[in-house]
């Protein structure tokens, strides 16, 4: 076919951007729907505010854990944040729906990648949240601008930024690797939810998780602390929160990114492997 | 004369496929609460045979229509020949390729449009599905303006490609759609039940165009449809499928030689006529006021019909073959047609 000898260079790399533009121009259609949307995201964290509030309150304590009342404050603003990057609302659901009514099929049948797809589909997502959204949290982090530690050094800014881009990569794979299941259960949504229950524990964005350091897991000289590390869940919430207030460094901070990153790796491979498989089974089985 | 297209189709056929066969298991959803805690251990399930060694061949440049009852195998033939499923058995090759591999060179030469499904993006134009489709497809620009051009020309629809797709109406919707899986010059295109909920018009102007554009870029075209005038517009060749195997294979006009026996003759007469004067000729017989119809074995008609014109007053009289509506519905209803009618090829 002489159509291949006009193939400009990295068509793969335009017709992923093709697409990525061309979410980007859907999801402003939307616009409005963000907007509520984006207000609402406020409201837990008010009542997380109440109370903590009401804990402090209790005490004559001035921290718990090593968090003063502005800390905690300042940590779910924070949260708030990491979340805006890693959070994937509709992800898993929309893969499984997809899978159940069919639409997939458009995937198999064109020449294109469908992580490849979701993924430029979220980016696009995103942006333009951060375009309705930054009014909002702009206007709330100016508020509580009292809450928050003197602004960090260029290389905690650093590597803060490079942790919400991991964190947005990681929820990505999480998220679209859990949609997948949807090529063995017709419904995925209890397993979602399960999901997000554990998600909201051990990523941080119920507490601070450096709060687990003093409970035990009967193991000797290992905390539940140390457990979470270790899992990918923390770096959607808590580590990037954790790393902008300073209390992870230097070569802590070096390792707990490289563990961010080897879970990046990790659920890029399994999403692949998931879709790999469960389009054959779905080929197999269904269609 | 039903191997006509034989001849094409043998040395350079676009689409081989070998005793084709694809089961599918379901699962059966029993009544009752204890049935259903029960079957949350264990499912009962039976295995369908949705197609059942299917095989033929279609050459270059051939309109095919797949024609069949519904759940007789016509998706799902379609859908292996797309590669979105696995076969249980049997092979296929389309254009060289497996269709199951799913190779991007492969993908990039043939198109699917199923009726019921859309692959325009909802929300928005389908202008913006279209610049998609050129780079996924990488379609060199001018040549991706010439062909979007002359497609959205012919289906008319030049006005409708800035409108969000979800304003537009069925037929509209249908008609880009064809545009967007015609766009990279498809060798090979797929149509599942494309005129399902159309009107009449858009029924008309899709085989038009379907034909029009058939003709002029020989395209292999496999449709699939239960609507006979489908195919009757477009289709020389047509495969009856029912209960997942091929039932017959060959000309829509040996259809009607094949399957019936009969031809349909219509009497006009002056007055309303006596019953059992029509019904001592032995033939079945109908009689509606001066209409009389009847239905006449095909080799005794030249006997029969002077004998029955005789020493009447007839205004108008027809012999016409049954329609083939009736004789494809009539197939699909027996399945069993006398074994010894059936094309050799649909057998093997």
């Amino acid at each position: 076919m002489s159509r291949a000898d006009a193939t400009p260079p990295f068509p793969g790399l335009r017709a992923w951007w093709t697409m990525l533009v061309i979410c980007l121009e859907e999801r402003l259609a939307y616009r409005g729907d963000f907007i509520l949307g984006t207000a609402m995201r406020f409201l837990p964290i008010v009542t997380q505010v109440f109370l903590w509030t009401a804990v402090f309150a209790a005490t004559t304590r001035s921290d718990i854990a090593g968090y003063s009342r502005t800390d905690i404050v300042a940590y779910y603003l924070l949260t708030m944040v990491t979340r805006a990057f890693s959070s994937m609302p509709g992800l898993a659901g929309g893969i499984a729906r997809s899978v159940r009514d069919g639409s997939i099929k458009k995937y198999l049948v064109q020449p294109v990648d469908y992580v490849s797809f979701l993924l430029a589909a979220r980016i696009a997502h995103k942006l333009v949240y951060y375009l309705v959204a930054i009014i909002p949290f702009a206007a709330v982090f100016f508020v509580c601008r009292g809450y928050f530690p003197p602004v960090p050094d260029a290389a905690t800014i650093g590597a803060f930024t490079l942790s919400l881009v991991l964190s947005f990569l990681l929820g990505f794979f999480m998220e679209a690797t859990l949609g997948m299941l949807g090529f063995w259960f017709l419904e995925v949504s209890s397993i979602i939810f399960a999901y997000m229950l554990v998600q909201y524990l051990l990523s941080g964005h119920m507490f601070p998780l450096d709060m687990l350091a003093g409970v035990p897991t009967g193991l000797a000289g290992v905390s539940v602390a140390d457990v979470v590390r270790w899992l990918p869940f923390e770096y959607t919430a808590y580590f990037p929160a954790a790393v902008w207030l300073g209390k992870i460094r230097g070569a802590e901070l070096a390792r707990s990114l490289a563990i961010e990153a080897a879970w990046v790796v990790a659920m890029a491979v399994a999403c692949r492997i998931a879709w790999w498989r469960g389009t054959r089974r779905y080929s197999a089985f269904g269609g | 004369m039903h191997n006509s297209s034989g001849e094409a189709r043998a040395p350079a056929a676009v689409i081989e496929v070998e005793a084709l066969a694809k089961s599918y298991r379901v699962f059966d959803k029993p009544e009752g609460l204890a049935a259903s805690v029960r079957s949350l251990f264990h499912r009962p399930s039976r295995v369908v045979e949705a197609l059942k060694g299917v095989s033929l061949a279609v050459g270059r440049g051939e309109f095919v229509a797949l024609l069949g009852p519904n759940g007789a195998g016509k998706t799902t033939f379609l859908k292996l020949l797309s590669g979105i499923i696995t076969p249980t058995r049997g092979t296929a090759r389309v254009l060289g390729h497996v269709p199951w591999e799913r190779a991007d060179d492969f993908r990039r030469r043939f198109a699917l449009v199923m009726g019921q499904k859309n692959q325009l993006w909802w929300d928005l134009p389908a202008a913006e599905s279209f610049r998609l489709h050129r780079e996924i497809y990488r379609i060199e620009p001018a040549r991706f303006e010439r062909t979007r051009d002359e497609l959205v020309d012919l289906l008319g629809v030049r006005k409708l490609v800035l409108q969000p797709v979800r304003d537009l109406s069925l037929g509209e919707r249908m008609k880009l759609e064809l545009v967007a899986a015609l766009l990279h010059e498809p060798e090979v295109l797929f149509l599942d039940e494309p005129t399902i909920g159309l009107d009449v018009v858009a029924q008309h102007a899709l085989h038009r165009f379907l034909a029009h554009i058939q003709a002029e870029r020989r395209m292999t075209i496999v449709l699939t449809t239960h609507y006979m005038k489908d195919v009757a517009a477009l289709c020389r060749r047509a495969i009856v499928i029912t209960d997942g195997s091929i039932l017959y294979d060959g000309s829509l006009d040996q259809i009607v030689d094949r399957f019936t026996t009969h031809k349909i003759v219509t009497l006009d007469l002056d007055d309303t006529p006596d019953a059992a004067e029509f019904a001592r000729l032995g033939f079945p017989c109908e009689i509606r006021g001066p209409q009389v119809t009847l239905r006449i074995d095909r080799q005794r008609i030249a006997d029969v019909l002077p004998e029955i014109l005789r020493g009447r007053q007839v205004r108008d009289v027809s012999v016409e073959d049954v329609p083939l509506e009736e004789i494809v519905a009539e197939l699909f209803r027996s399945g069993a047609v006398a074994p010894a009618r059936v094309p050799e090829e649909a057998r093997a």
